[in-house]
């Protein structure tokens, strides 16, 4: 037995050294880090301890653009993208012939490089002394005229970024929730048809109330990926997003961490922490408003 | 069929608006994939277009009749394009070699043998999958350093292996297996490693496929770290090398070569997707989410 056990834990081992020197550790190093006061990263040291690094982000008018930044593509970006996904599957749910190919395209952005195809979108929007771009054609069959989505207004730019970013998520929750809306059981859409209820009240009644609680895993899951939006950004804007007036909570802590602006882990940690906090703040409001609806 | 007139007539009209909702459905569908597919073509018919004749364009135009390979070439020639593909091959295929050598024995463990403190451990690990990735890059990046370790590939892979998903993934098939096999084999004598070898990765190949490609995507498209730890373009992965391309490039705006790499890094993961479309996304809706 005790030779069994010994052989287990030989099996563990290098799943737990990985873990332990790259998960385990940092996480509570992070923590040391974000309270050590004015960290010196060439020699290490520290002059003491206390919440400066937390005020200094704080006060970090960068820090204040970052979080504003993160939060209007997270309020616009997963409704957005939760109803259209809704509806695009429940289309492709309701027809036969070209479902597989339907499926399989619009999945496609999930296995494509953000980064590449993010070049892609910023040709697209963007406005150069050559060209308007080709969105900008497009607008002019409208009469609109041309903006400069890349280099322009910041509502242009947020735009771009959350145009991008839900083309980005969809793939992802079109296939959760078309799987979702293939396992509701045949039988009471039959039962309803006899009764003769109409589609839609069909679909608030019926399939709505048995796919909520995957419309519910997408929508945390979706505020939590949102939260840590970085290479969307980076893919339409470039590396420098504090210039571009883009960058977002997870680019403000690699910014603070390597870079031009960089080295200063403590400032990062203490930065990242406060997006934990903030994550973990919206994903227990999630889970309280979402466990309430049940019981009405 | 004995049918009244009535009932015939309602039945037509009630076909009629059927048939109208389901050309409104392939509609809203088909300008959706309108939408996903059009940046493809686009880059792709960029890339075909030469440098001259984009630029001569004040109006984009939506087909070229004198493509070209030109671009093609100026992106393996002008950039260091190869090497970049050559790197994300090389950290894709070592870090998901050894991440599936690594998960497969930690599963092992998990599914089929009998130690003490074994639930509290796979508890630990189940809680692992909740630590966000950005709170612990930052020590990582300094552990990294420390080691002397960047702009090398140990640096790159060491901190990419492990995945606690894939770990409980594996873990829950091999849990399937039937115990009496496990048994029968132990009366026999014999040894675990065999018994893993020639049992259990043999059943539960499917999800040892899955959860490589799953990785080999993960790893192909992976920028926050390989940015992180190299600065040396000859260790840049394609991620940071298009980036690189895009901010000091080829000397001037070069937009159809930008766009020829743009579709030399997406076409391995494209075809990759196509090959096993089936099973990247049963994997996928089992629980992957793009992070």
């Amino acid at each position: 037995m005790d030779r069994n056990s010994k052989k287990a834990w030989l099996y563990l081992l290098p799943s737990l050294l990985l873990l332990g020197a790259f998960l385990i550790y940092p996480l509570l190093d992070v923590l040391i880090y974000s309270v050590e006061e004015c960290y010196n990263f060439a020699s290490q040291t520290y002059e003491g301890l206390g919440l400066y690094n937390y005020a200094y982000v704080l006060h970090d008018p960068y820090f204040l653009q970052a979080v504003e930044n993160t939060f209007v593509l997270v309020i616009i970006t997963v409704p957005i993208s939760t109803i259209l996904a809704l509806l695009i599957s429940t289309a492709l749910s309701s027809i036969r012939p070209l479902r597989q190919l339907y499926q399989t395209i619009y999945f496609l952005p999930y296995v494509t490089n953000t980064l590449a195809v993010g070049l892609v979108f910023m040709v697209l929007f963007q406005r150069t002394e050559y060209t308007d771009g080709l969105i900008n054609l497009m607008l002019s069959w409208f009469g609109a005229g041309p903006i400069d989505f890349i280099n322009g207004p910041h509502w242009a730019k947020m735009f771009v970024l959350c145009f991008y970013t839900i083309w980005v998520v969809l793939p992802f929750k079109i296939l959760v929730l078309t799987s979702a809306l293939a396992s509701v059981n045949e039988e009471y859409y039959q039962a309803a048809r006899v009764d003769g209820t109409s589609k839609t009240r069909i679909f608030f009644r019926i399939t709505l109330p048995m796919i909520s609680p995957m419309i519910v895993y997408l929508v945390i899951t979706g505020f939590i990926g949102a939260f840590k939006a970085y290479s969307d950004a980076v893919a339409l804007f470039g590396t420098d997003l504090n210039a571009a007036g883009m960058n977002t909570i997870v680019g403000y802590v690699y910014d603070m961490l390597y870079g031009d602006s960089g080295g200063y882990p403590s400032y990062a940690s203490a930065a990242a922490i406060l997006l934990f906090v903030i994550v973990l703040t919206i994903t227990c409001i999630n889970l309280l408003v979402t466990r309430k609806r049940p019981t009405d | 069929m004995n049918h009244s007139e009535s009932t015939v007539s309602k039945q037509k009209a009630r076909r009629r608006r059927e048939g109208l909702r389901s050309a409104l459905t392939y509609l809203f569908l088909s300008v959706w994939a309108v939408v996903v597919l059009f940046p493809f073509y686009w880059m792709i018919l960029t890339s075909f277009k030469s440098y001259g004749a984009y630029n001569g364009e004040h109006t984009p135009v939506f087909f070229t009749l004198s493509p070209t390979l030109e671009n093609y070439v100026n992106a393996f020639t002008a950039v260091p394009l190869g090497g970049y593909l050559l790197n994300t091959l090389i950290f894709s295929l070592i870090t998901t070699a050894v991440m599936v050598v690594v998960s497969t024995l930690a599963a092992y463990a998990f599914a089929r043998m009998r130690f003490r403190g074994k639930n509290l451990v796979f508890g630990l690990f189940l809680s692992m999958m909740m630590i966000p990735t950005e709170l612990v890059v930052i020590t990582n990046f300094v552990t990294i350093t420390d080691l002397g370790l960047r702009n090398s590939f140990l640096g790159l892979i060491l901190p990419s292996i492990t995945s606690v998903f894939y770990i409980y993934l594996l873990k829950e098939n091999f849990e399937q297996v039937p115990d009496e096999l496990y048994k029968a084999a132990k009366v026999d004598g014999t040894s675990d490693l065999k018994y893993l070898w020639k049992v259990m990765i043999p059943i539960c190949r499917p999800t040892l496929v899955t959860i490589t490609i799953l990785k080999l995507i993960e790893c192909w498209n992976s920028y926050v770290w390989p940015r992180l730890i190299t600065d040396d373009p000859a260790y840049f992965l394609v991620s940071n090398g298009i980036q690189e391309i895009r901010e000091n490039g080829f000397g001037r705006e070069n937009i159809p070569a930008m766009m020829a790499a743009v579709v030399v890094i997406s076409v391995p993961l494209i075809l990759l997707f196509l090959a096993f479309r089936k099973k990247i996304m049963e994997g996928v809706s089992r629980g992957g989410t793009k992070g």
